[in-house]
């Protein structure tokens, strides 16, 4: 509870600042303010995400470019003449463009690899700078002056330390929204995406959603944050939004600490008072008046990611006491209602079936005419030597990967043109050869990813905390499986702290949570000790008699000679046997590729 | 627009293509050797040009604190790591050669008439001088990064931008340069005037891409390099260095940056900011080749050289905005063929 302490006292500084503070250090916490605005959204985008944009300048100039056109221009044309010069209609209509912009370049740029969003948003902040630069309406270099100031319930916002309390409550309203956010279940989405994007995909998230829903949140914190500084400044021109001061807000977010929404502040603060202090110093001590802080700035950053890539600010929370650091956790409310559980198909009956699927790599033929069928209530499983072509089927049949020919039937739908995600959706659930998690995030938080299909409360009751009803379901829902998994004791564990084989455990547990009618296990049993192997079979045969559908890769004989309802051995890519264990274990075929032939 | 007009503007488009392509191919060259996009090249191209105008001058440049700046420091680590680990004669007499070096080229640049010596060797000089930063800055900034994800070099890349724009300032001051064009005579072709400037800075692009072709096709070296753009972690295991790859590409692309540079000198007045205009018209290029085909970037490059000089004719306000624009197309069309997901490193 320090931490709430800590911030109603902040609260209460940045409440009493301007009432004390000289006129000149309440612009500079304005300046703070406005930027931070900025910074926020790049720390979702970049330190959440794993994406940047070098173009929030840009819309920061949007939004003040449209309201200066509209609360200054005499003649408005007719279709805007209803608007009588409002700022508030010139916020919306900055938040209106700015979402359009934002929604076209990320349409563009975020299905393709990590560098397109970068250099597009840079393309994009230049050609904005000399639009603006350019065009007569808006003033062209020498901009627009005489803009309005605000006024909110009578009182009129013209000076510095009035308008203050509206950016900075705006401020702190943004970072409210977004840490509600992230800790909901679309956040928990966002948070996969750096690192995750594969496994959330199988997990049913719609990834290129949650890129594009936290870049158009960046972007219209940027136009907000434009807004306020043009009706502060009541002067507009294009330099503050150009190319370099892109550049300047995503060092903020790098120095303050990209990961953290506190981060943004800090970092705003630190380097707007650095660039006052180095502009009033160094120019002395290098002579001339260039703008030599770049220098300054530029190195230290580049030190700052060799040395420290996560900013100052975790650096700071380790060395706060931990007493003060946030260790309550989401409470889980065990009288939530539980989430609804979907039909399982009925014992015996087809659920899976690959019929002659056949798949290529150039010359290598890796699936050769393979055919298997999976049943409900069953343990099949697939097994064969390193190479054999197992992990290859498994990605046609999770629909990773796509067959050259034959196809893969799933409740009798064929996979053909399914994504993961669809399939996913259709009640089919996986766990990874090589451990997929979020290593920094909590074991439950883990497992809840698994059960982001089974809520459907959007990004704007996530952002109010208005779903927490679904939150707690889903939560319980999650602890029920790790219970169920054996890993009851762990829920606030960092998972990346757990063993191998407890990780692959939470991997079956978050596919669980999904609700699964077919379960697909890459190697569970893989680095697990004996009687971990011996919990894991139980919790197998438990699931096949509720009348799940198991398939399993592995390489471990005992336990899946011990387990396993039916066997498919493969070969070269080709199936060489399929049967009960007893008929496996005595199989000439399977002996000599596994043994080697008799000379 | 008459034909006069239009073979004037064609050739601008093609001096221009000629050097955003040089400049593409030396992006994905250090893009696919060592992830980084390599944005301070700009830089190296206005130093490259603004070190040849101040030896016109008859000044010598400023460059050469940098140049020995970096050298100490990176001499200072050199014999840091070496008295931490052990002390290895080799290593030693390397960095008393480069501290020869960069010593001897400061004694050259402070005797020699600059203005007076024949063209060829002030660029020899310039080349000289600009050159050896590039693996220098590797080392320094890029090198204890190896391993780091992709978002990480590009900011750094970014940061070095930043701060090799201040350097540029305080090293050559805010004021534009112009050198003198390689030859003086010009050539008619048919009714066509052509520039020598022109034919210059074509036949030398040319040759570049040409001997940087054979280079990597034909040397051993050269498919080192290639072998570590195709797969780093393989080519360790083959004994290709890729702190030597590292240093290579970026010795390379300082070595085309400048040459650019110098090329361009005589015919546009570059700034101590201007690199960064113009090296993200190399990037336009590069986008266009996705990132990955050497010919298409090329060719993307000269087709940006082009429009820019046509559109400069029709709308000159909106020429920066219709260059930054092309590449949307092919963002899209690189959008819409792109299905799978993949994590990024």
């Amino acid at each position: 509870m320090k931490s709430r302490n800590l911030i109603i006292f902040g609260l209460v500084v940045l409440a009493i600042a301007p009432q004390v503070l000289p006129t000149f250090q309440v612009t500079l916490l304005n300046y703070i303010g406005l930027y931070a605005l900025v910074v926020l959204g790049l720390v979702l985008l970049t330190g959440v995400g794993g994406m940047t944009s070098f173009g929030q300048a840009a819309f920061v100039g949007l939004g003040a470019y449209s309201t200066a056109y509209l609360t200054t221009t005499e003649q408005l044309p007719s279709w805007l003449a209803w608007s009588a010069g409002s700022p508030w209609v010139g916020l919306l209509i900055g938040l209106l463009l700015t979402a359009a912009v934002a929604l076209f370049l990320g349409a563009l740029t975020l299905k393709l690899s990590g560098h397109y969003l970068p250099l597009g948003t840079i393309a994009w902040g230049i050609s904005l700078y000399y639009l603006f630069g350019t065009m007569s309406s808006m003033g062209g270099h020498t901009g627009i002056s005489g803009l309005p100031s605000l006024s909110l319930f009578g009182v009129l916002l013209d000076k510095g330390e009035k308008i203050y309390y509206l950016i900075w409550a705006i401020l702190m309203l943004a970072v409210w929204i977004t840490s509600n956010l992230l800790n909901s279940r679309e956040g928990r989405a966002i948070r996969a995406l750096k690192g995750g994007q594969l496994m959330a995909e199988s997990m049913g998230v719609n990834t290129f959603r949650s890129k594009m829903v936290i870049f158009l949140i960046s972007a219209l914190f940027a136009a907000i944050s434009g807004w306020l500084y043009a009706h502060t400044q009541r002067f507009v021109n294009p330099t503050p939004f150009g190319l370099s001061m892109g550049i300047d807000y995503l060092f903020m977010a790098l120095v303050g600490g990209v990961g953290s929404v506190w981060g943004a502040l800090l970092g705003a603060g630190i380097l707007t008072m650095l660039k006052q202090w180095l502009q009033d110093w160094l120019p002395l001590i290098m002579g001339g008046n260039g703008q030599y802080e770049s220098i300054v700035l530029g190195l230290l950053i580049i030190f700052m990611m060799q040395r420290s890539p996560g900013g100052i600010w975790p650096l700071l929370v380790k060395f706060a006491p931990a007493s003060w650091r946030n260790q309550d956790h989401i409470k889980i409310n065990p009288s939530a209602t539980e989430l609804s559980r979907r039909e399982l198909p009925q014992k015996g009956k087809l659920v899976l079936e690959a019929c002659n699927v056949t798949r290529r790599f150039g010359g290598l033929i890796a699936n050769n005419e393979m055919n298997l069928q999976l049943h409900a209530g069953e343990v099949l499983a697939l097994i064969g030597p390193n190479g054999a072509g197992k992990s290859t089927m498994f990605n046609q049949l999770s629909a990773v990967d796509t067959p050259n020919d034959g196809e893969v039937l799933f409740l009798n739908q064929s996979l053909k043109g399914k994504s993961s995600r669809q399939v996913a959706q259709m009640g089919m659930s996986r766990t990874f050869q090589h451990v997929k998690l979020l290593t920094s995030m909590t074991v439950l938080e883990n497992v809840a990813l698994g059960a982001h299909m089974r809520g459907n409360k959007g990004i704007i009751s996530s952002a109010l905390h208005l779903e927490r009803d679904e939150e707690q379901r889903l939560l319980k829902e999650s602890q029920y499986q790790l219970e169920r998994v054996g890993l009851g004791e762990h829920l606030y564990t960092e998972a990346g702290s757990l063993s191998l084989g407890q990780q692959r455990i939470l991997e079956i547990a978050r596919a669980l949570c999904a609700d699964p009618c077919v379960l697909l296990l890459d190697e569970p049993a893989a680095g697990l000790r004996h009687q971990e192997k011996q919990a894991l079979a139980e919790l197998l045969k438990k699931l096949r008699e509720e009348g799940l559908a198991i398939l399993l890769v592995e390489h471990d004989m005992d336990f899946v000679m011990n387990l396993a309802d039916r066997i498919v051995v493969m070969e070269f890519g080709e199936k060489i046997a399929e049967g009960l264990p007893e008929e496996i274990q005595t199989n000439p075929a399977v002996l000599e590729a596994y043994l080697g032939g008799v000379e | 627009m008459n034909f006069q007009i239009a073979t004037l503007l064609g050739q601008d488009g093609l001096t221009n293509g000629a050097i955003y392509a040089l400049l593409a191919l030396s992006i994905l060259l250090v893009f696919t050797v060592t992830r980084i996009l390599l944005i301070p090249l700009g830089e190296f191209v206005t130093f490259g040009a603004l070190t040849m105008a101040a030896m016109q001058m008859g000044k010598a440049p400023k460059l050469e604190w940098l140049l020995l700046g970096l050298v100490l420091i990176d001499c200072a680590l050199d014999l840091y790591q070496q008295i931490k680990h052990h002390i290895d004669r080799n290593k030693m007499k390397k960095i008393a050669l480069k501290l020869g070096y960069a010593f001897v080229m400061i004694g050259l640049l402070n005797n020699l008439s600059l203005a007076e010596i024949p063209m060829a060797c002030q660029v020899l000089l310039t080349l000289c001088l600009i050159v050896p930063l590039g693996p220098i800055m590797y080392r320094l900034f890029f090198q204890p990064l190896a391993d780091a994800p992709a978002l990480v070099l590009l900011i750094v890349s970014i940061a070095l931008h930043v701060a090799m724009v201040g350097v540029g300032l305080l090293l050559f001051g805010p004021e534009g340069a112009r050198t003198q064009p390689f030859s003086d005579t010009g050539f008619r072709l048919g009714t066509v005037m052509l520039k020598s400037q022109t034919l210059w800075v074509i036949l030398v692009s040319i040759f570049l891409i040409v001997t940087l072709f054979i280079a990597f096709e034909r040397t051993l070296y050269g498919k080192a390099l290639r072998a570590t753009a195709v797969n780093r972690m393989g080519a360790r295991l083959q004994g290709i260095s890729p702190v030597f790859a590292g240093k290579a590409t970026f010795a390379l692309a300082a070595f085309i940056g400048s040459a650019s540079g110098i090329l361009i000198a005589p015919i546009t007045t570059l700034y101590y900011d201007s690199g960064f205009i113009i090296s993200l018209k190399g990037f336009v290029g590069a986008i266009i080749g996705g990132l990955v085909s050497y010919p298409i970037a090329a060719i993307g490059a000269v087709a940006v050289g082009m429009i820019e000089a046509f559109s400069m004719f029709w709308a000159s306000n909106y020429k920066e905005i219709i260059v930054f624009t092309l590449i949307i197309p092919f963002l899209i069309w690189r959008s819409m063929n792109s299905h799978h997901v993949e994590d990024d490193e």
